[in-house]
């Protein structure tokens, strides 16, 4: 028997929809079978989980303070994967992002914090950018496979705050805990709606982004060379050029976070302080499919499974491992079905009676 | 062609927010009386180590008193652990232990936030109206262990697999090391950093680095049991802590200093429940059972057992002090003179080794 995978043109609406319920349904259900075998009401569990999420405003707002990197690092990595250049470099940007931007908090705290604030996303800016021009350089200059070297870049950069957070940054005052100083009371964002204002950061950019991948030249140039580097190069864009402005800008994005995670939730830079976002958000900007309205949607829900999951672990004594297991079930689910919508399974039956025919 | 899955996403949010709103009104189920008392982990509960030790103590506490526990593992030292806290506050949390030094700063934070909730920070010093710390004196078994492992060494070099150069850590290397030269003036104890609490191979690789120079016993001060791995498939001998690691490593463990965190979250909690709870800086020792040498293992070397009970009683009785002078550094230069002691002020502030030890502070 031959396996074949074949593309698929295009399905209809009434199609995905059923892939994408069958999907829900399954990963519920293969849940649902482990919480038995904890020995737990899988409903029940599934109702907290829910409950967890939105049951109050509390857990209503930590559920978006799980959502606001998620958005902006998806829309960050939406940028570079329209183009097609696979940029698993976002953990990495974050960082060093949020290593930029805590430069200028710990060194100039003397600042009004207007001022302050703005340098330092200035800064988170420029210091993702940095980390997403240098792949972005390699590739457009030698053509080397970036998603080796921004990955790799990830690790650079957080062994770099490892070295700052248990060396020449390491507080003082802390008895030899390895720790950086709390950023002063004016490097922390502001809070509006008891929310620190990265909500407001992450919808002026969910606009922007939309405008310029959708309403702008260069957004149009990145999605050619997306399609085909070869067209883009008969319609005379400068590839070079675009493949750096899209990195610096999806880096820079991404580094954005960065700042926002030190100065609104962590208030400190820490070695933790992606809380693995750039990953995440890999699989949020996908099942987005990459537009800037859908990211937000997809964040959303996603963050609401991390802060379901979390709650559900304590409300039932679970262990950190099974909720994991939980998330990575669901997102195994629904990955796949973004499969199975894309392309066709043919189990081609003549060729194994024919492989019959031909052993016997 | 994406539009119908939107419609179905906003449809599914849709649900669950009607879904959340309807059951966030439902009573909680039985035992909503009970007083809930939330316990935020460092790492995973797992089969031996610090937290299986604070995990064995909240069991405990369930046990003897009619309370209600929520836990939540490997909780990050850092900003993450207060919304950790507070996410137990929502859950109707009244009590909080938290277990690792690095809380310390967010346990004050969501305190002072939160005046009517009881924190308890493990091995800090911070101490409130609504806040305060628990501890003890671990290195008075850990000065026993030294001795079992002084009379047990053969080429008198011990190696010592250590988290972090906090003074909590280096004050146990060195109640280790004199109670390895109380019995065996002329060995040395080569201290490994590991820079992590949990992290059972990098620990083990540490265990492998010192076996390498040498070393034929292994002592740590780590939350897993990664260090008595490397032991026992050397073929060499080791020390604990934390919990009885004979199962992990049958063949090389001797014995190991323990807390009993049990004993301490009962009273506490018992406290708060009668409202006798005051804030202070709780010190457990040897004489309250709050810490304890665990039994020694037919690996120990055989005169360990009369040695140990010796010094045994006299802490015990108040007669012994780990600490006593005279003491020198590293370096040979005195630190603390005859018939002087160090202060336990002195020794949460510890930043110095004592002479025998073989490692550096400040790496």
């Amino acid at each position: 028997m031959q396996i074949r995978l074949v593309k698929k043109a295009d399905i209809g609406t009434r199609r995905q929809t059923l892939i994408f319920l069958a999907a829900i349904f399954l990963a519920l259900f293969t849940t649902g079978l482990f919480i038995l075998f904890l020995g737990l009401n899988p409903i029940r569990v599934y109702i907290s989980m829910i409950n967890g999420a939105f049951g109050s405003a509390y857990r209503l707002e930590q559920t978006f303070v799980n959502a606001i990197p998620l958005i902006i690092t998806s829309l960050g990595i939406a940028i570079a994967f329209r183009m097609k250049f696979w940029n698993i470099g976002a953990e990495g940007q974050i960082i060093m992002g949020a290593f930029f931007a805590s430069y200028v908090a710990l060194n100039h705290s003397d600042l009004s914090r207007p001022v302050l604030l703005s340098i330092m996303f200035l800064a988170g800016f420029i210091g993702g950018a940095i980390w997403g021009f240098i792949p972005a350089f390699f590739k457009a200059k030698w053509g080397t496979n970036e998603t080796i070297i921004t990955l790799m870049m990830n690790y650079v950069a957080l062994k770099w705050i490892i070295y700052l957070q248990f060396g020449p940054w390491k507080d003082p005052s802390a008895l030899g805990f390895p720790k950086i100083p709390n950023f002063a009371e004016n490097a922390i964002l502001p809070k509006l709606f008891g929310l620190h204002i990265g909500w407001i950061i992450a919808l002026i950019l969910v606009v922007l982004v939309y405008i310029f991948m959708n309403r702008s030249k260069k957004g149009f140039e990145i999605a050619v060379i997306g399609e085909s580097i070869n067209t883009a190069r008969y319609a005379g864009i400068n590839i070079f050029r675009t493949i750096i402005l899209a990195m610096v800008l999806s880096g820079g994005i991404c580094g954005i976070v960065g700042m926002i995670q030190t100065s609104g939730v962590n208030l400190t830079l820490s070695k933790e302080i992606t809380g693995g976002v750039g990953y995440t958000a890999i699989i949020t900007a996908w099942l987005g499919a990459l537009k800037p309205h859908w990211i937000v949607l997809v964040s959303v829900l996603f963050a609401a499974l991390i802060q379901g999951s979390s709650y559900i672990q304590s409300a039932f004594g679970l262990s950190a491992a099974s909720a994991q297991l939980f998330q990575a079930i669901i997102l195994f689910f629904v990955l796949g079905s973004e499969f199975f919508a894309r392309y066709k399974v043919i189990f081609d039956w003549k060729s194994l009676s024919k492989a019959k025919e031909d052993r016997e | 062609m994406r539009k119908g899955l939107t419609l179905l996403l906003v449809a599914l949010l849709a649900v669950t927010l009607t879904v959340a709103g309807c059951s966030s009104n439902t009573p909680a189920p039985a035992g909503e009386e009970k007083l809930k008392v939330g316990f935020i982990y460092i790492g995973p509960v797992g089969d031996a180590g610090w937290t299986y030790a604070h995990d064995q103590g909240r069991q405990y506490l369930e046990k003897e008193l009619d309370v209600e526990t929520i836990i939540q593992e490997s909780v990050p030292e850092d900003q993450q652990s207060e919304k950790v806290m507070k996410d137990m506050i929502d859950q109707g949390a009244k009590v909080i232990f938290a277990t690792s030094y690095g809380y310390m700063d967010h346990v004050v934070n969501v305190a002072k936030e939160y005046p009517d909730i009881i924190f308890l920070h493990c091995s800090g010093d911070k101490i409130g109206d609504n806040y305060a710390n628990y501890f003890g004196s671990i290195e008075e078994p850990r000065y026993l262990s030294g001795i079992v492992a002084g009379l047990k060494t053969q080429n008198d070099t011990i190696g010592y697999v250590a988290a972090f150069d906090y003074p909590e850590v280096i004050r146990g290397i060195n109640a280790f090391t004199l109670g390895v030269r109380s019995v065996n003036p002329d060995a040395v104890v080569k201290v490994k950093w590991t820079n992590t609490w949990f992290d059972p191979a990098k620990e083990k690789a540490a265990a492998v680095a010192l076996l390498d120079e040498g070393v034929d016993i292994i002592a740590q001060h780590q939350d897993t049991a990664g260090p008595q791995v490397a032991a026992e498939e050397r073929g060499v001998w080791s020390v604990g802590y934390n919990t009885d690691m004979s199962k992990m490593a049958p063949k090389s463990y001797m014995t190991a200093p323990l807390w009993n965190w049990g004993m301490y979250y009962v009273k506490t909690v018992k406290e708060i429940q009668e409202g006798t709870w005051k804030p202070e800086a709780y010190w457990g020792t040897l004489k309250d059972g709050f810490v304890d040498l665990a039994p020694l293992t037919d690996i120990a070397p055989a005169e360990a057992q009369a040695a140990v009970d010796k010094v045994q009683d006299q802490m015990k009785a108040g007669t012994f002090d780990v600490f006593a002078g005279p003491i020198k550094d590293q370096n040979g230069k005195e630190m603390v003179p005859a018939g002087s002691t160090v202060s336990i002020g002195d020794q949460l502030g510890m930043k110095w080794f004592v002479e025998g030890v073989e490692g550096k502070i400040g790496q």
